[in-house]
């Protein structure tokens, strides 16, 4: 029976978190109790993108979308939306300039700024339903390539569509796929590399959380195109929304032949297994990753040899990353012709970022290459919250660079970003404000990398270590005017000198910064202030006279009676004894007092 | 789980634990789902695990601790009650998520790694959940919260305290 009304809710991991599962059962029990189960139907999907805003649902007709629906909402959108069709209008979106409340997609900057190729089904279709993946033209592409195409064939228009591995280096896919298929050897693999170690990246996952299939999808042609039977998803067991998608897809491909033997009817067997990561960023990069799976401590080893000669068991590998992988079918289905309207001459197609940080839509979003930094984060993310200023843009993640606010409106490419010191990476983006210290944000990631770091060559393992400790010396009010070109020095040192990806790119994040930020480490340094008042040891609270109501409050709140004036005077913080515990910053009712 | 079970409960997950090991026995790369598996079990992994492992699967029990001591996901050490997790990735930690894990310190005496004194709590620091919107992002056992300011942590956590 066709369902006049369904309900789309949101599945990913930002709105579970935000108990989008007890939202779909509320809705369940209520549509029961309504009597309305033959009318209407819920379907639960992966990330509709809009995460900050989260539980996010959806009904059609209308394509009407709630934003942060609770478990008590849902007797009035019941009652409301579905029984009388009406709009429940304060569950809509608003939005935030001209405080419009909206309906659709379609009228939303978030959604109307992008374009959407990778992420074409995630929130569209129930990716535990193979069906619904199938309904989307899934799986067509395969028995394209299995029936109307020669490996070669594959693998040309691969080629000839301009894709270029979304994992971080950008390295050519159809390249890469003929190396590997021309590589000697009955036995090869493909590995999906769903590993994505990068903090706050959640691209991948996401992927595999809204639109497994579409990966599998993909993995059986590159199998088909390479001459492999046997692929492996390599994942981490902490993402384990994915895992269990990603398992079911597996299981459901097969009950319906779409994995396994004699697919489409031909003689071709390809078959999928999850294997577990368990918490290594290092494991990211091809090689470790296949130790991993060889079930060792992943180090990586030096290439070449390149896992596309030698690879899984010595066997030739073709490793691919998540998002890469999903556009295999789409450019199988539609041709490479149609892919390279996307995007630019040397960067080709739509690249997917996790949008975070100082935003005020944070989310997943997808945009053609070549669109600027800027209009991802004033049109898409909606600029800047809490009337802040825009300072710097964070991409790439560890291997990457901070690019200042007033290079905003370059093109987001893998040379340009190559070109200002940061990277495209696997596609996070975290933005940053005023109140972001640059060198502690350095001495952050360095602070990742030194934990990452698999210790097996000299360079990484002590020079990130070294590297930490000086920025930890500025942050703490100890460095020295000599400590700027000593990191300099050093910094370019590891990254010459290091075996493998990890330490060849750890020193990133401090490079960009001493670049575009020089004058923060200046102030660090030299006049012992943190500009940004993040580095507790040198910042200052101190009251702004101007602002100052002289109401006193604060001087008794102080601990440590370190708040000089009486009523009706202008206050003033005594630094000495001041131990910034910021209880008069918070008590102050004109926030006349500041870092 | 793992925590408080002596005598009769430790044969019966060492029973489950060698289902584990003949069910993997002979597959390349068994170390690791092993492994897996056994945390599942055990709630963490102690030297007797890992020697029984070793032994299971013919691989040299330094191999078994080298493999458990580089994934920060195998454990050591058993947990607390309630895991904490304190999301430390870059999301997190520019939206304040180094307050939460300095308060937990503060008063709890809690830190990365460690449990509390009562067993009550214990608490990792984790890179990325993949609720970056919700930043900063904590996660209790199975539960994920977001959005936290450091009142409502403690709130959350005093909440705990009552269980
Ligand atoms: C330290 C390090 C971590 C990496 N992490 C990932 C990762 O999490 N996911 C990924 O797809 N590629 C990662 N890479 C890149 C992979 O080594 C590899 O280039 C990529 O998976 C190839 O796929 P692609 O050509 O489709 O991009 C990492 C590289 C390094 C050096
Ligand atoms: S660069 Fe770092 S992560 Fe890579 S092999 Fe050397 S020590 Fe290991
Ligand atoms: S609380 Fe604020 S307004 Fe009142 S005396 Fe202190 S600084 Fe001035
Ligand atoms: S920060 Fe704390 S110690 Fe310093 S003036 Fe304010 S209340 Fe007093
Ligand atoms: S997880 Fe629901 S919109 Fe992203
Ligand atoms: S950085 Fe904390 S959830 Fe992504």
């Amino acid at each position: 029976m066709t369902k006049s009304s369904h309900i789309l809710i949101c599945h990913g991991t930002a709105c579970v978190s935000s108990e989008s599962r007890e939202v779909y059962k509320a809705l369940e029990k209520a549509i029961d109790e309504a009597g309305l189960a033959d009318q209407v139907r819920i379907v639960h999907t992966g990330c509709f993108g809009f995460c900050a805003r989260g539980p996010i649902i959806l009904i059609h007709p209308g394509g009407v979308m709630y934003c942060e629906v609770s478990v008590g909402d849902v007797k009035e959108i019941i009652e409301e939306h579905i029984k009388k069709g009406n709009i429940v209008e304060r569950l809509l979106y608003r939005d935030p300039e001209t405080k419009e409340k909206k309906t659709g997609f379609d009228a939303i900057n978030f959604f109307r700024n992008q374009t959407r190729v990778v992420l074409r089904n995630c929130g569209q279709i129930n990716p535990d339903d193979i069906h619904e993946y199938i309904a989307k033209d899934g799986y067509k592409a395969l028995g394209k390539a299995l029936k109307e195409m020669t490996p070669n064939q594959v693998i040309a228009e691969i080629k000839k569509s301009g894709l270029r591995g979304r994992g971080g280096g950008g390295f050519p896919t159809g390249l890469k796929w003929e190396l590997t298929a021309k590589s000697s050897g009955d036995t090869k693999y493909v590995i999906c590399n769903a590993d994505e170690g990068d903090p706050g990246a959640f691209m991948d996952r996401s992927i595999l959380e809204g639109d497994p299939h579409s990966v599998l999808e993909a993995m059986a042609i590159a199998g088909y195109a390479i001459g492999a039977r046997q692929g492996f998803v390599y994942v981490r067991a902490e993402y384990a929304i994915a895992v269990e998608r990603v398992s079911h897809a597996i299981e459901q491909a097969r009950e319906l032949g779409l994995l396994g033997k004699n697919l489409f009817e031909t003689d071709f067997a390809f078959d999928i297994e999850v294997r577990l990561g368990a918490g290594a960023f290092v494991c990211g990069e091809e090689t470790a990753l296949i130790t991993s799976i060889e079930g060792n401590r992943g180090e990586p080893r030096p290439r070449p040899p390149f896992p596309a000669q030698k690879g899984l068991w010595g066997n030739p590998t073709l490793i691919n990353n998540v998002e890469t992988l999903a556009n295999i079918p789409a450019i199988i289905l539609n041709g490479a012709e149609w892919f390279t309207q996307f995007g630019t001459e040397r960067s080709r197609g739509t690249k997917v970022f996790a949008l975070a940080g100082k935003i005020n839509n944070t989310g997943l979003i997808e945009v053609p290459m070549g669109a600027t930094l800027r209009h991802v984060i004033y049109d898409i993310g909606g600029g800047i919250p809490d009337g802040k200023n825009l300072k710097a843009v964070q991409t790439g993640g560890p291997s990457g660079g901070c690019i200042p606010a007033h290079l905003l409106d370059t093109p987001i490419e893998y040379d340009t970003l190559l070109e200002l010191g940061s990277m495209m990476g696997s596609g996070g983006m975290i933005v940053l404000d005023e109140s972001d210290c640059m060198v502690d944000i350095a001495k952050f990631y360095l602070e990742f990398t030194r934990d990452e770091s698999c210790g097996k060559c000299t360079p990484c393992r002590i020079g990130t270590k070294r590297l930490l400790e000086i920025l930890e010396r500025i942050t703490e009010g100890r460095g020295k005017e000599d400590d700027i070109p000593l990191l300099q020095e050093l910094a370019e040192g590891i990254k010459e000198t290091s075996l493998c990806g990890l330490g060849q790119s750890a020193p990133n994040p401090v490079l960009s910064t001493l670049r575009y930020f020089k004058d923060e480490y200046m102030a660090h340094v030299r006049d012992k202030v943190c500009p940004a008042g993040v580095c507790k040891k040198l910042s200052r609270i101190r009251i702004i006279p101007e602002e100052c109501k002289k109401c006193g409050l604060c001087a008794r709140e102080c601990p440590v009676g370190a708040i000089k004036g009486k009523p009706r005077e202008t206050h003033e913080i005594d630094p000495e004894k001041c131990t910034k515990c910021e209880a008069c910053l918070k008590k102050c009712p004109f926030g006349a007092i500041r870092k | 789980m793992g925590e408080n079970c002596e005598g009769q409960c430790r044969q019966t997950q060492f029973a489950e634990l060698d289902k584990v090991i003949e069910e993997y026995r002979g597959t390349p790369g068994a170390l690791i789902p092993v492994l897996h598996k056994a945390q599942e079990i055990f709630g963490y992994l102690p030297e007797e695990v890992q020697y029984r492992i070793s032994q299971g699967l013919g691989l040299p029990l330094a191999d078994v601790y080298g493999v458990v001591t580089f994934y920060s996901r195998f454990t050591l050490v058993p947990k607390g009650k309630h895991d904490i997790g304190v999301c430390l990735g870059t999301a997190c930690y520019v939206k304040g998520a180094g307050e939460l894990v300095g308060w937990l310190d503060k008063e709890l005496g809690l830190k990365p790694g460690g449990i509390t004194r009562d067993g009550l709590f214990s608490l990792e620091t984790t890179r990325c959940v993949g609720a970056c919107g919700m930043a900063p992002v904590v996660t209790i056992g199975e539960e994920v919260k977001g959005r936290l300011t450091v009142e409502q942590f403690s709130e959350i956590i005093r909440e705990y305290q009552q269980k």
